[in-house]
């Protein structure tokens, strides 16, 4: 790698802005005009802005974190500057020239180096200070947690007893308010089930049938967590992991090449969920790193889409092991060679299918459709093999959600009638696909969400 | 009924009006007994799950063998695109970043002359701005090429792409005479015209025939569509043809023809209008030296009205000073050296007309001139750029002075605003500017900055030239970036200026700079 390192594409910038107006913002920031002393050295960009005041913001940006600071006192993260000076290396040769690191970035540069290294040398298996105090603390927490599942399952019963069809005249009022108990139980897994089985009643026709399916699988967790103590390991975890217990990361470190396939937000009541999808070059397995920020705050973690980092993750236990801890990172992030590995649509039902047997709450599964035509049809769109023999004339239906994404328009462009190679989300509700590449441009990561 | 049907209407209707019949229930765990048979069904079906049978495939969107985007305009399209959601704030103050909407329209233009087409995954967001700006839809219609259309297709959204486009991607070689003649047989209105368009451009005298083949049968309304396509190339060998539209059943045919006819010099109509012009101008010598007198026509006859004259004057104009207008609006201009004894166009245009008529008469010119496209005469009509405006020859319109700018050459165009602004400043100069090739000659960019400076300087706001300041931007060579540098700095405040104006002339000029290096680099991004 030369000393300028790889640059990222304007897409791959625009994907770490924390909000619509950040991304305004930052691409009347990306030019030169208000940048000056702005420089790069593979690993870090650093920049001075010119803003209102006299003296002009200093901007870094440690590209292999990534990892941003900036003098100016928004409060968003990263900040326009750090964004508009990302755009400005990603898209001016000429702007960002400078090789030395001044003063005031490389003193931020450093010590951020050094805290990972100490992070390195600590980590390990520090127990917690007092191991009685905190099997104690566990122990109440999982009695109020069996509390909260018990009362639910007969919540659940009541409500059988007398008929869903009485669910959607009683409204939304009362799951809330059992979404609360589940609450004050500890219990958010649970909590989150329920306020999604008040709002089935008004979801559209057939929802009857959806809510017996909700009830069901929320009693089958109820179960399952009243009798943790008796399920093999796997299974136990992952029921602590569904009714909202974090359990941290003790899996295997796998060290790879890890593509990232895609990220996005889902913003929940208070909290916003950042989902980014990886999958590795050398072992070819997927994984998924959560980021949470309160509302109206991006995330602290963010990857550009369609690069590869060599990085270490550490893999969590149960629920199929796809969730990871983002490790060490050994180096800057490079573009993609070429696009992720897959299957056939039917391979993709069939890969979740199988991780239902290690968590029958799962909704859908990560999946990579090579050589799938994005079709129309009166019902909504689909995803249909191209070659036939490979089980062609098969297909899936995206997600009524991602039909009505400007995402979908990207994907008919980018496939023109032909086949194209697809990452998503696969389920019973169907396809959401997130990330496409096409055979003119391999090493370009679409993004769909 | 199967099992999980039954399971649903028990669940729907209650566990206690309808129980469910699992074997093995007892009657007070119905509820949990159903819950546990219906999880069991739910994680069975999903787990079982199945894909279903493909539709039938779209139709795969031709190909297109242009050349794809070079890495960094892929990018700098991406960044104008997204820039376009965000219109500046009207008037006022705009910052120092650069306008990435304004910039749109150029890029897209110079894309298209290097023969590039739009990435796929940037043809939904080219649709959309082309869809928000009629201005921008035939560049970006053009880059987004077959597969954009292929795309507008499927989305009703997009439907505005396929109306204009129906004719331009089904139009057949003009060399392929069959397929010429079978649309122009079959082909829709909009087709034809376009096929008659791009004929009229290769060959114009086989667009002619093709026109004569089927001109007696054509709509009026389409007979005067079809003839507009003949200014392109019109010469010579079309005045018989349009000779004979002079006797059309439609008025609006005839006088387009009668227009086109003016346009050749040489043409008899032209003839005809020079003698009719010619006994109504003449040059009187009698008083002391040469003035020209007027004589409007004091009729409208049968010849003049089948030679294209309207007879009837709008409101508020005298019945001979419209013939007249329009007699000399028609005559070529060539007739009038010999008439006034020789004398330039600049000779004839400073001699004094008699009563009044002067105003009458330069404005016809003027309209003369700007039709045949005479530089010449044009150049004497406009006079020197320096003199104000209202006391010059020609006319002191600024929409028709620009009108007479465009005949002449590039440079000498230039020249003439840049004395102009040197002269009158940035006030008036805005329609002057806008007809100046782009990016503006030397010595025009030194006036307008200049002249900018100048208004600075006097202590005025910089939005009161908004105008001028943002075709600056889109229109100044990229190389005048050094010039500027300086006038980025922020100003010592003077006593007499503005309060805050030199903050917000450093931002404007902030803003010009950056604008300009960012044209300097899309323009190598697209070299490649």
């Amino acid at each position: 790698m030369d000393t300028q390192g790889v640059r990222w594409t304007a897409d791959q910038v625009l994907a770490l802005a924390p909000d619509d107006a950040s991304r305004r913002a930052e691409s009347k920031l990306g030019a030169a005009g208000p940048w000056s002393g702005a420089g790069s050295d593979g690993g870090a960009v650093w920049g001075l802005c010119r803003g209102s005041g006299s003296t002009p913001y200093r901007t870094v940006v440690d590209t292999t974190g990534p990892a941003y600071t900036c003098s100016c006192p928004s409060r968003k993260f990263p900040c326009k500057h750090a964004l508009g000076l990302l755009l400005l290396w990603a898209s001016d040769t000429t702007a960002v020239a400078g090789t030395d690191v001044p003063d005031w970035a490389a003193q931020w540069l450093e010590g951020r180096r050094k805290r990972a290294e100490q992070q390195q040398s600590e980590a390990g298996p520090a127990g917690p200070a007092d191991p009685a105090a905190a099997r104690r603390r566990a122990e109440r927490r999982a009695a109020r947690i069996t509390a909260g599942a018990e009362e639910l399952e007969q919540r659940l019963a009541d409500l059988l007893r007398g008929g869903l069809a009485s669910a959607d005249q009683s409204g939304y009022g009362l799951w809330e308010e059992t979404a609360a108990r589940m609450v004050d139980a500890q219990a958010p897994g649970l909590a989150g089930r329920v306020r999604e089985l008040g709002a089935i009643p008004g979801s559209g026709p057939g929802w009857p049938v959806r809510l017996l399916e909700e009830c069901a699988l929320t009693h089958l967790l109820d179960r399952a967590w009243l009798r943790v103590d008796r399920l093999p390991a796997p299974l136990a975890a992952t029921v602590r992991t569904r009714v909202g217990l974090t359990t941290p990361a003790e899996g295997p470190s796998v060290r790879d090449r890890w593509l990232v396939l895609s990220q996005y937000d889902s913003a929940d009541g208070k909290l916003t969920t950042r989902r980014i999808w990886l999958q590795g070059r050398d072992t070819g397995r997927t994984a998924l790193l959560l980021s949470f920020g309160a509302a109206g705050r991006a995330p602290q973690l963010a990857l550009p889409v369609g690069v590869v980092v060599d990085a270490a993750l550490t893999l969590h236990t149960g629920a199929g092991a796809v969730r990871a801890e983002l490790g060490e990172q050994f180096a800057a992030p490079v573009p993609l060679d070429a696009p992720p590995r897959g299957g056939t649509v039917g391979d993709a039902l069939s890969d979740y299918g199988r991780a239902l047997q290690e968590d029958p709450w799962l909704d859908s599964w990560p999946a990579t459709l090579c050589d799938v035509v994005p079709i129309p049809t009166e019902h909504g769109w689909q995803l249909a093999d191209a070659a036939p023999g490979a089980g062609g004339g098969e297909a899936l239906p995206l997600t009524g959600p991602a039909a009505a994404r400007p995402g979908l328009w990207r994907l008919a462009a980018l496939s023109g009638g032909g086949p194209v190679t697809v990452f998503g989300e696969c389920g019973h509700r169907g396809f959401t696909p997130l990330a496409a590449w096409s055979a003119d441009a391999p090493g370009e990561t679409v993004p769909l969400h | 009924m199967d099992a999980w049907e039954e399971l649903v209407t028990s669940a729907l209707l209650g566990t206690d009006r309808r129980p469910p019949s699992l074997p093995g229930a007892a009657a007070g765990d119905a509820p949990v007994a159903l819950l546990d048979a219906a999880a069991l069904h739910t994680v069975r079906r999903r787990a079982g799950l199945r894909p279903g049978p493909a539709g039938a495939a779209p139709e795969p969107a031709p190909a297109d063998d242009r050349t794809p985007l070079p890495e960094a305009a892929r990018r700098r399209l991406g960044q104008l695109l997204a820039g376009r959601a965000t219109p500046a704030p009207s008037g006022g103050r705009r910052g120092a970043a650069p306008d990435l909407a304004e910039l749109l329209p150029q890029w897209l233009a110079a894309a298209n002359e290097h023969g590039y087409r739009a990435p796929a995954s940037a043809l939904p967001a080219l649709l959309d701005a082309a869809r928000a700006r009629t201005d921008l839809r035939p560049q970006a219609l053009a880059l987004a090429g077959p597969r954009g259309l292929w795309l507008a297709r499927l989305n009703p959204d997009w439907k505005f792409a396929l109306r204009g486009a129906a004719g331009s991607t089904a139009l057949p070689d003009t060399r392929d005479g069959e397929a010429v003649w079978a649309l122009w047989e079959e082909g829709l209105f909009a087709e034809r015209v376009a096929l008659l368009g791009s004929l009229r451009a290769a060959d114009p005298a086989a667009a002619l025939a093709l026109l004569r083949s089927t001109w007696a049968a054509e709509r009026a309304e389409d007979r005067l569509m079809f003839l507009d396509s003949l200014r392109a190339g019109l010469s010579d060998a079309d005045e018989e043809f349009l000779e004979a539209a002079l006797s059309d059943r439609s008025r609006n045919v005839r006088s387009t023809a009668a227009e086109l006819l003016s346009a050749l010099p040489q043409s008899a109509l032209a003839g005809r209008m020079a003698r009719r012009a010619e006994s109504c101008v003449s040059l009187d010598r009698t008083e002391g030296g040469a003035t020209i007198v007027v004589e409007a026509p004091h009729e409208c006859d049968a010849g003049m009205q089948r030679d294209g004259l309207i007879p009837t004057p709008p409101t508020g104009r005298g019945e001979r000073s419209w013939w007249l207008g329009q007699l000399v609006e028609s005559a070529p201009l060539s007739c009038w050296p010999a008439r006034f004894g020789g004398r330039s166009p600049e000779e004839i245009v400073a001699l004094p007309v008699a009563d009044d008529w002067q105003a009458e008469l330069h404005a016809a010119w003027c309209r003369a001139a700007v039709r045949q496209r005479d530089a010449d005469w044009s150049r004497a009509l406009l006079g020197a750029p320096a003199v104000p405006p209202a006391t010059g020859p020609g006319t002191s319109s600024l929409a028709e002075r620009a009108k007479l700018l465009s005949t002449l050459p590039d440079g000498e165009r230039a020249l003439w605003v840049a004395s102009f602004i040197a002269a009158h400043g940035l006030s008036e100069a805005f329609q002057l500017l806008g007809v100046c090739t782009v990016p503006w000659a030397e010595p025009l960019g030194s006036a307008v900055i200049d002249a900018l400076d100048i208004a600075r300087e006097a202590g005025s706001y910089p939005w009161s030239f908004s105008g001028v300041m943002g075709l600056a931007e889109r229109c100044l060579s990229p190389d005048a970036a050094a010039q500027l540098e300086s006038l980025t700095a922020l100003p010592a405040e003077a006593e007499d200026a503005s309060p805050g104006a030199g903050g917000y002339w450093s931002e404007a000029f902030q803003r010009l700079v950056s604008t300009l290096h960012l044209r300097a680099s899309m323009r190598a991004e697209l070299a490649g």
